[in-house]
């Protein structure tokens, strides 16, 4: 339907013998979750712009195993990353991006005393580091005028201290951003890791995602931008739960640059 | 008879000690009962974070007014140690304020104790108001009912008492020393205490000899009650606290262990060359080790210190997601219930000559339901906010393992979600060979 994107497949680089600058780690729910799938697309279109040497793994990429190791299924997890890891050996992989904090997490963390140990970044640190070397140009007012509050995703934020990254890409965009009240060490989950995003919650009086859209809302943001495909569907789920679907959007962090620049 | 107020004040001393050793003792055999876990990395980091954290009540100060509080009853503690250790040797020499040669210093250090007392008192106060009449959130969770809510309160009368005392015994002191009573050279400063000399007026110096002689025994003789109180109580967490935050986790919070013993199978089984039906190895002969936890036993030690160390500030509970949102998870009921367990199990070691004999309980659902293990985000906001580096997040993964994998006890939908990984390595039902679909979608 859009333009093609260019997507290759680490196949295709080994059929040239050619090694890649990156592998993109697109994750499941960046190939299956439909809200998500725009993220990887959106992440890509930067990719391209920025002329980047990039492979995906296709349809040999598998689950890290990452939700598996948090539901408690020690066994499935190492299965999983065992297999991944000979296939990224294999392959002579060195450096992993991925738009997902919880593949983020457990391929930068926990791969390496299984045997795979790369250079593992979340999109938007890898994002930064394109415009810090000037090859991604951000052009025109962006997002001027604007108001932005970014949402921490647990396991990129408090778990692995990275807080700079997304806000410096949303700050490049010209947009206003505002903080919510907790935010960065304190910021509060979503409601999906530790394998919520696949149960229905315990017992209680609230959702979480409803009690952290709340927090969000509070900032009267016009974009809350957050950097984890789970983080999206449940801040996205909120909002529609405070009927506020129609004035905010959730996007992001690669959507709202892609967006910024009309791609 | 001389010496008896000496041989006295050396047997109180004695037998203050002595008790206080003999239960470190069997905490340190508690905490043992755990299993062994490598804590030799990153020595110089782990000396850091106990300097930061513990000694510099770094997280502490996170919460302001607490935090300064806190700090005050804590420089208080140790400060005023100093003016124990005189009042120890003047107990165990006949002495009467031994180090009162050093002059100025002298007066200093008896002023600055003075001070802090003071200040305690006020602390003090203002936290038995936040935990009494305020009933801040977090101190009236259901986990604090009964017990958590006398020792709390208890700890802060034996601490106001204790300060009164010191105030009561310095303003004795110095209404003799102006009296010129025999033994009551003149010594320190007491710019706090000066103002209870007055409450004196009037009274023979016998009477004041004998109010300053009973508030000096009975401080020393709380401070050895107080510290034989510890162990029955969260206020361990201000020895606790040290080897806490040297041992607390060094790792990014979103690190969680990999199982070793599960590793080794999942090698086994990947192995093209692994023979299925060979005999086990005479090592492997022994009951394969079980996987995660059910009872404190299958805990690692860090994780008992932790429960020991904890003293209920609820800190994590109020950061928790699913507690803030009305779930049964609390994180701080999660260490509350590890170390109550523990100490069961120690109970029932000294009632078998140390051996432990099976009770037909358990951590897990005598104590922690699945319901509250199962409602963790894993979030880490509870470890982020513990402010002695408690890790309540490793004990949920742990006992989250033992359902999982030896009780194959997981919610239906996670079941659900794990088959779809197992069989096409995604949480959800689709195809692996569509993942490349959303390039031109």
């Amino acid at each position: 339907m859009s333009e093609q994107l260019k997507v290759k497949t680490m196949q295709e680089f080994m059929a040239e013998g050619k090694q890649p600058e990156i592998l993109f780690w697109v994750g499941s729910a960046g190939s299956f979750d439909d809200r998500a799938k725009k993220i990887s697309r959106a992440f890509v279109k930067l990719l391209n712009k920025a002329n980047v040497d990039f492979a995906v793994l296709g349809t040999e990429e598998s689950s890290t195993g990452d939700v598996a190791k948090r539901a408690g299924n020690e066994f499935l997890f190492q299965m999983q990353a065992m297999m991944n890891i000979e296939l990224l050996n294999g392959y002579e992989i060195k450096r992993i991006v991925t738009c997902d904090p919880h593949s983020f997490n457990t391929l930068k963390n926990e791969y390496p005393s299984l045997g795979g140990n790369y250079d593992v970044l979340h999109h938007t640190q890898y994002l930064k580091e394109l415009i810090d070397k000037g090859r991604l140009t951000l052009t025109g007012d962006g997002y001027k005028g604007k108001r932005i509050t970014f949402h921490d995703p647990c396991y990129l934020g408090r778990a692995n201290s990275v807080f700079d990254a997304p806000r410096e890409l949303l700050a490049k965009t010209n947009a206003e951003l505002v903080e919510m009240k907790r935010h960065k060490k304190t910021a509060l989950c979503c409601g999906a890791g530790g394998a919520q995003m696949f149960k229905e919650p315990e017992k209680g009086d609230m959702d979480v995602n409803v009690l952290r859209t709340k927090g969000a809302l509070e900032t009267n943001p016009d974009i809350i931008a957050t950097g984890c495909p789970y983080c999206n569907t449940m801040m996205t789920d909120g909002i529609k739960a405070h009927e506020k679907e129609d004035s905010v959007t959730v996007l992001d962090v690669a959507e709202v640059l892609a967006n910024s620049q009309g791609l | 008879m001389e010496y008896l107020p000496n041989i006295i004040f050396a047997l109180a001393l004695i037998a203050g000690i002595g008790f206080f050793a003999r239960n470190v003792k069997k905490l340190t055999r508690n905490i043992k009962l755990g299993k062994d876990v490598d804590v030799s990395d990153n020595k110089s980091q782990r000396w850091k974070n106990m300097a930061r954290i513990a000694l510099g009540q770094t997280k502490m100060v996170v919460r302001p007014v607490a935090g300064i509080m806190h700090v005050i009853v804590y420089v208080g503690f140790i400060i005023i140690n100093i003016e124990v250790l005189e009042i120890i040797l003047d107990g165990l020499l006949g002495t009467h304020r031994l180090f009162s040669p050093l002059g100025s210093i002298y007066d200093f250090l008896i002023g600055s104790f003075e001070i802090l007392a003071l200040l305690v008192i006020v602390a003090v106060v203002v936290f038995w108001i936040r935990r009494n009449i305020i009933r801040i959130q977090r101190f009236i969770k259901p986990e604090m009912k009964g017990w958590p809510k006398t020792d709390g309160n208890m700890i802060l009368y034996i601490e106001f008492v204790l300060m009164v005392l010191f105030l009561t015994m310095n303003a004795a002191d110095f209404q003799l020393q102006q009296l010129g009573a025999e033994h009551y050279h003149e010594a320190g400063a007491f710019p706090v205490s000066q103002f209870i000399v007055p409450l004196f007026d009037g009274l023979s110096e016998s009477s004041v000899i004998w109010i300053e002689r009973t508030a000096w025994w009975l401080h020393i003789l709380g401070i050895l009650a107080f510290l034989n109180y510890l162990y029955y109580s969260k206020h361990l967490h201000i020895l606790l606290a040290f080897p806490n935050t040297y041992y607390g986790k060094v790792k990014p919070q979103g690190q969680f262990n990999n199982l070793e013993s599960v590793t080794k199978e999942v090698k086994l089984m990947m192995d093209p060359d692994a023979d299925p039906y060979a005999a086990p190895a005479e090592e492997d002969a022994a009951e394969p080790e079980k996987f995660g936890a059910s009872d404190v036993m299958d805990l690692n030690w860090v994780q008992l210190l932790n429960a020991y160390t904890c003293t209920e500030c609820g800190r994590c509970t109020s950061e928790c997601p699913a507690n803030q949102t009305g779930k049964k998870l609390s994180p701080r009921k999660i260490m509350m219930d590890t170390r109550d367990r523990l100490e069961e199990v120690g109970k029932i070691m000294d009632a078998n000559k140390g051996e432990f004999v099976s009770d037909g309980k358990q951590l897990l659902n005598d104590y922690i339901t699945p319901e509250e293990l199962w409602a963790c985000t894993t979030c880490n906001a509870c470890v982020q906010a513990c402010p002695v580096s408690i890790d309540p997040l490793s004990i949920i993964v742990e006992m989250r393992r033992y359902l999982v994998m030896e009780q194959s006890a997981a919610p239906t939908e996670l079941n659900n979600m794990m088959s779809n990984i197992e069989n096409n390595g995604a949480p959800w039902p689709y195809n692996q060979m569509d993942r490349l679909n959303w390039v031109n979608e």
